[in-house]
């Protein structure tokens, strides 16, 4: 468990970093190092050289911008975690983080490493996609935005290129009036999900439901929005029958096989339950104007 | 006398340097120009070695040797048995570096010596093996039918040992029954995953032609024997130290691995030193492991609940090889009969051959797989003749009158019989009882239901078979200038406050302060007799080794002391580090008894004026040390028990199921506990917290897993789910102290108590939870998420 010889770099600026992931194929970005530095020491990835980004002061900024939450890409999960302007814009995210692993890892952890990551069971790619988010790509050729349905295309697998590194990603804000619930469950606390389901929904004065967000992770090969159960649920009232309908629909989106941690049935029967209880409480809790 | 040591809740003298990172564990020992070892593991279960190129490696930079079976001389050998045993014939045992064929994943085939650790993992991975792979069945129950691939061609249907013990006359007692009870229990492998990992370091000096090994082992002894006969060495010119050590639980009882043979031998070859570490991944595929047991078991019982006769086969899962023979199926299946009268049993195991990590005990030893399959059955009994769960238990419990109680027929570990010694069984079943709250549970559990919650009570009994012989030693001195109290012993402490507890029994003789006792183990080169950590034994041998020996040099103290102080021996009393003449001012220090009992020819300070030969406390008649005495204030001891010395204990939980994520959430946890005498509560409470921690691994969480091609697919802290902090509920626990009759002290062993009864609890409590939701019966361990919804889903 000792990584491959490997060169050693500093990135002080974007460009800078950018520059070197031109100059050195094979170069990997460094964040916070908590599932890098673990794949090298079992082997699992060799880069040829790390571009350390944690000296580059602009990317340690949270902003709010339009009233949504733009995150560096040197922002600890911690730091994200414990910001009260980014709660306030964007409660779903403190609801998140305190389920990614364990106060020492996100400590150092970023949440734009997490992305760039993409493990299909981490909670913030989901949350990236429930709430409509985006990463920044800069190349080259300058910056681009990826918007978090293409940008998650597999289990570890982004749709950013070589050449390029994510330097934020900006998580919109959740409109005013909407309610909304983040539930996980894993074997051990903090700990990938074995499923979490995260929700946001908006109901009208009468009551019924306007629009509903549902998304998972842990049961695929990358986060997924549950649609099915997004449609069936706009236009009721949120009695028994349709939440207990929304559970069955979302059964159909375990698309995971059997492992050692779970069987497809039981991934099927907690992610209903998980998508039921989201439903109830997002219902419950309206985010204050 | 001051106040009594043992007994007292002392704080562990080791904690402020553990917890303050200043231990000192092999990776810490600074060995100048060492060199750094990498193996290379056989990625096959089951593979005949065509050839191996280890050109590429060699040439590498940084390189110092690579090892194959072909240049390692002397070493190429099958390894010893370390506890031969008549039930196997030809026991297959490990080569230090595969030569022809390999036998897991994980088995060491070549070693790379380098001037790092990461060039000799780069290194590793230019060793080119030709391997030519084998058909292979990790099914247990499949690895015995005819026409299963072989893991080893010289043993037929994988059988490795195939061992029948009785007790009394079952085959009468079973005509006899009103009622069977049969069930099928299996109970999953799992692994010790200590803290550190295993380690080891060695230094050769030429001029001296000594070798010392620095190993994290819990047998320097036993190390130190291995590697003088292998080696062709004088024992006296082996040193093995284990240093701190972070956690053994038994695998590293095991010896010789095959680096500890290894790593001396580059050491010899290279004139330098040579380090080992292990790391976690190798820890998974290459330290031994242990539990697999599936277990067919029937009580044959009256209709009032009275079992008469149990009949137990299992099969015990041994792995690739055999080293340490069938201790652990054996242990099972004496302890099969946990705390119960049954006077009839018949026990038959047979040990198998997997293509997997071998087996030898972890931490249990064969007790947790014992007692899931007897208390499961009794719960199943108890259900069979509707007979309350406590009630049945009660019924069968040894009575108190009737110890000790020996089932002829069963030899223990030792070789020895086996005989429950002391205890207050039904006493114990009644606290729990009460402690767990049992007889308002069954309202609060109907009203629970009534809301829709699975609410269970789950109950085991556990009994510990401990403190097994051949024996231990003891050595004590009280140093000369300090006056402070040397002791050794020869078994080695991997981090359960050995140093506290031995120094609390030499407190009690010496009068000294339990600060001022320095127990020293671990260091063949200061105590050479004695056997090693393992089977509880600890407190109960070396304890009551050391506790002979400090009588010895409490009389010594006394004798001089009376001399010096020309009083009656019987008016000496030894405090506060003095002898003391009852009733008055007058005494002595220990420093200065020490010093006057060692007749001096030079006066190095003042204290030793006194025993210098003008002193007038000196003899001007005749030799200053008389014929028969010895200098200064040190004795040598031994303990060798009759038998084992059993410990036994209760728990009980009560747990909720939640059925959308099929969660167990421990709402109660109890446990009663006695092991006889305890020389220090703070110790007992904490061994039982950590083996139950452990016990909820076993019961929930652990299990490692092969493919059906025998690769490992958890071997990592990833997937290998120990639980956290956060995972492991509060216990609270009770003592009983019902004393030894079998040594001075009263004393049994608590090393594994803690995680015999969970998975058994566990099981007995979700099965009870769960019984209107599906009524299935949970017979194995660990209790996943899957297997509740399994449960609940298709009941
Ligand atoms: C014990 C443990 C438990 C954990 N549990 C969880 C959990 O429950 N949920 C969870 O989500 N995570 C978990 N993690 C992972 C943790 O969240 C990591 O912080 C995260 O996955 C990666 O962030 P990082 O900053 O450490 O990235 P790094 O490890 O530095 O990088 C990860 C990957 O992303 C790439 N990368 C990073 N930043 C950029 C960038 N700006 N542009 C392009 N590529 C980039 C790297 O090159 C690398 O391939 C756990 C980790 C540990 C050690």
């Amino acid at each position: 468990m000792k990584p491959p010889l490997f060169d050693y770099l500093v990135a002080r600026s974007s460009e800078e970093a950018v520059k070197l992931l031109s100059e050195y194929p094979g170069a990997m970005i460094l964040a916070g190092g908590q599932s890098l530095i673990p794949a090298m020491n079992f082997r699992l990835a060799a880069p040829a050289a790390l571009i350390d980004i944690n000296r580059i002061s602009d990317l340690r900024r949270i902003d709010i911008v339009d009233g949504n939450v733009r995150v560096g890409a040197a922002v600890r999960h911690r730091d994200l975690e414990q910001n009260d302007a980014a709660f306030a814009a964007n409660p779903l995210l403190r609801a998140a983080l305190y389920h990614v692993a364990h106060v020492p890892i996100r400590n150092r952890g970023t949440t734009v490493g997490s992305l760039c990551h993409a493990d299909a069971a981490a909670e913030m790619p989901m949350v990236l996609l429930l709430t409509g988010g985006w990463v920044t790509a800069e190349g080259p050729s300058g910056q681009r935005d990826i918007p978090a349905e293409e940008f998650f295309e597999f289990h570890m697998t982004t749709s950013r290129e070589a050449d390029e590194m994510i330097v934020s990603a900006t998580f919109p804000g959740l409109p005013t009036g909407a309610g909304h619930a983040f539930a996980e469950f894993a074997r051990r606390k903090g700990d990938y999900a074995i499923a979490a389901v995260g929700a946001i929904v908006e109901r009208g004065a009468d009551g019924v439901i306007s629009s509903a967000r549902i998304a998972a992770c842990g049961i695929s090969s990358r986060p997924v929005r549950l649609s099915e159960v997004e449609a069936a649920l706009v236009d009721t009232k949120l009695s028994d029958d349709d939440i207990h309908r929304a559970g069955e629909l979302a059964k159909q989106s375990v698309t995971a096989p059997d492992d050692a941690h779970a069987t497809t049935a039981y991934r099927q029967h907690l992610l209903a339950s998980l998508t039921r209880r989201v439903v109830r409480q997002a219902a419950g809790i309206m985010k204050e104007s | 006398m001051s106040t009594r040591k043992f007994g007292a809740p002392i704080k562990r003298n080791i904690d402020p340097k553990l917890l303050t990172g200043n231990g000192a564990f092999t990776d810490d020992i600074n060995l100048p120009g060492v060199l750094h070892a990498a193996f290379v593991r056989s990625p096959f279960a089951r593979a005949r070695i065509n050839g191996i190129d280890t050109s590429l490696a060699e040439q590498a930079d940084g390189v110092v040797a690579v090892y194959t079976c072909d240049n390692i001389g002397h070493l190429d050998i099958e390894l010893p048995l370390l506890i031969p045993h008549p039930s196997m014939t030809a026991a297959r045992t490990q080569r230090p570096l595969a030569r022809g064929d390999v036998y897991y994943v994980g088995q060491t085939v070549a070693m790379v010596v380098a001037v790092d650790r990461y060039v000799a993992e780069d290194a590793a991975n230019l060793v080119d093996v030709d391997y030519h792979p084998l058909d292979v069945e990790l099914d247990l129950e499949k690895a015995i039918e005819d026409g299963t691939p072989l893991v080893h061609p010289t043993h037929p249907n994988n059988i490795a040992a195939d061992f029948t013990q009785v007790c009394g006359n079952p085959e009468a007692a079973f005509a006899e029954a009103e009622h069977v009870t049969r069930i099928r229990v299996q109970v999953d492998r799992s692994t010790a995953a200590a803290m550190e990992c295993r380690t080891v370091a060695a230094r050769y000096d030429s001029v001296r032609g000594e070798l010392t090994v620095w190993d994290g082992t819990q047998a320097p002894l036993g190390v130190r024997g291995g590697l003088a006969s292998i080696f062709g060495l004088d024992e006296d010119k082996v040193r093995v130290i284990a240093p701190d050590v972070g956690g053994g639980f038994g695998q590293k009882v095991m010896f010789p691995y095959p680096d500890e043979l290894l790593v001396p031998h580059a050491a010899i070859q290279l004139g330098r030193p040579v380090k080992y570490i292990e790391d976690r991944r190798e820890n998974f595929i290459g330290s031994n492991q242990e539990r697999t047991q599936i277990h067919e078991i029937e009580l044959f019982a009256k209709k009032n609940g009275e079992v008469i006769a149990l009949r137990d086969s299992f099969l015990h899962d041994t792995g690739a090889f055999i080293p340490y023979g069938i201790a652990v199926a054996q242990v099972a299946s004496t302890s099969i009969a946990g705390p119960y009268q049954i006077p009839n049993i018949h026990v038959r195991f047979r040990a198998v051959y997997t293509p997997t990590v071998p087996v030898t005990p972890y931490r249990g030893c064969g007790r947790p797989q014992a007692c899931f399959a007897i208390e499961r059955a009794m719960d199943q009994l108890a259900e069979e003749l509707g007979i309350d769960r406590f009630e049945i238990r009660r019924r069968n419990l040894i009575r108190d009158e009737q110890f000790p109680y020996t089932r002829e027929g069963l030899l223990f570990a030792d070789g020895l019989r086996v005989k429950l010694d002391s205890g207050q069984y039904t006493k114990a079943l009644e606290m729990a009882r009460e402690a767990i709250g049992w007889d308002n549970f069954a309202a609060s559990q109907e009203a629970a239901r009534k809301e829709g919650k699975a609410i269970g009570l789950g109950l085991a009994y556990y009994v510990e078979g401990t403190g097994l012989g051949p024996y231990e030693g003891g050595h004590i001195k009280i140093h000369p200038i300090t006056g402070k109290v040397y002791v050794n012993t020869g078994l080695t402490s991997q981090g359960q406050g050995h140093d506290t507890v031995f120094a609390q029994i030499v407190s009690d003789q010496l009068g000294v302060a339990v600060e001022d006792v320095i127990v020293v183990e671990g260091d063949t080169g200061t105590f050479e007799w004695g056997v090693a950590t393992f089977a509880s034994r600890a407190a109960v041998v070396s304890g009551n080794a050391i506790h002979k020996t400090a009588i010895k040099v409490r009389e010594q103290t006394i004798k001089a002391a009376a001399n010096m102080l020309e009083a009656d021996p019987a008016d000496i009393e030894l405090e506060d580090g003095h002898a003391v003449v009852a009733g008055t001012d007058r005494k002595v220090s220990l420093a200065a008894i020490a010093t006057a009992t060692n007749p001096l020819r030079y006066a190095f300070n003042s204290a030793a004026q006194a025993a210098t030969q003008f002193a007038p406390a000196s003899r001007h008649d005749g030799p200053p040390l008389i014929d028969g005495q010895h200098p200064g204030l040190e004795a040598t001891d031994y303990f060798s028990p009759e038998c084992a010395t059993w410990a036994y204990g209760v728990h009980a939980a009560i747990v909720e199921i939640d059925r959308d994520t099929c969660d167990v959430e421990v709402k109660k946890y109890i446990c009663i506990h006695d092991c006889g005498n305890m020389i220090n509560p703070v110790i007992v409470d904490g061994q039982v917290m950590g083996g139950f921690a452990q016990g909820i691994g076993g019961a929930l969480y652990e299990r490692i897993e092969y493919d059906t091609e025998g690769n490992p697919t958890n071997a990592n802290f990833v997937d290998f789910l120990i639980p956290y902090a956060t995972e492991v509920p509060a216990i609270e626990i009770s003592h009983l102290e019902t004393p030894s009759p079998l040594n001075p002290l009263g004393v049994k062993g608590v090393g594994e108590a803690g995680c015999i009864a969970v998975g058994a609890t566990l099981a007995s409590g979700i099965e009870d939870a769960l019984r209107p939701f599906g009524g299935k019966k949970f017979h194995q361990t660990p209790i996943t998420p899957s297997m509740i919804f399994g449960a609940i889903s298709n009941g």
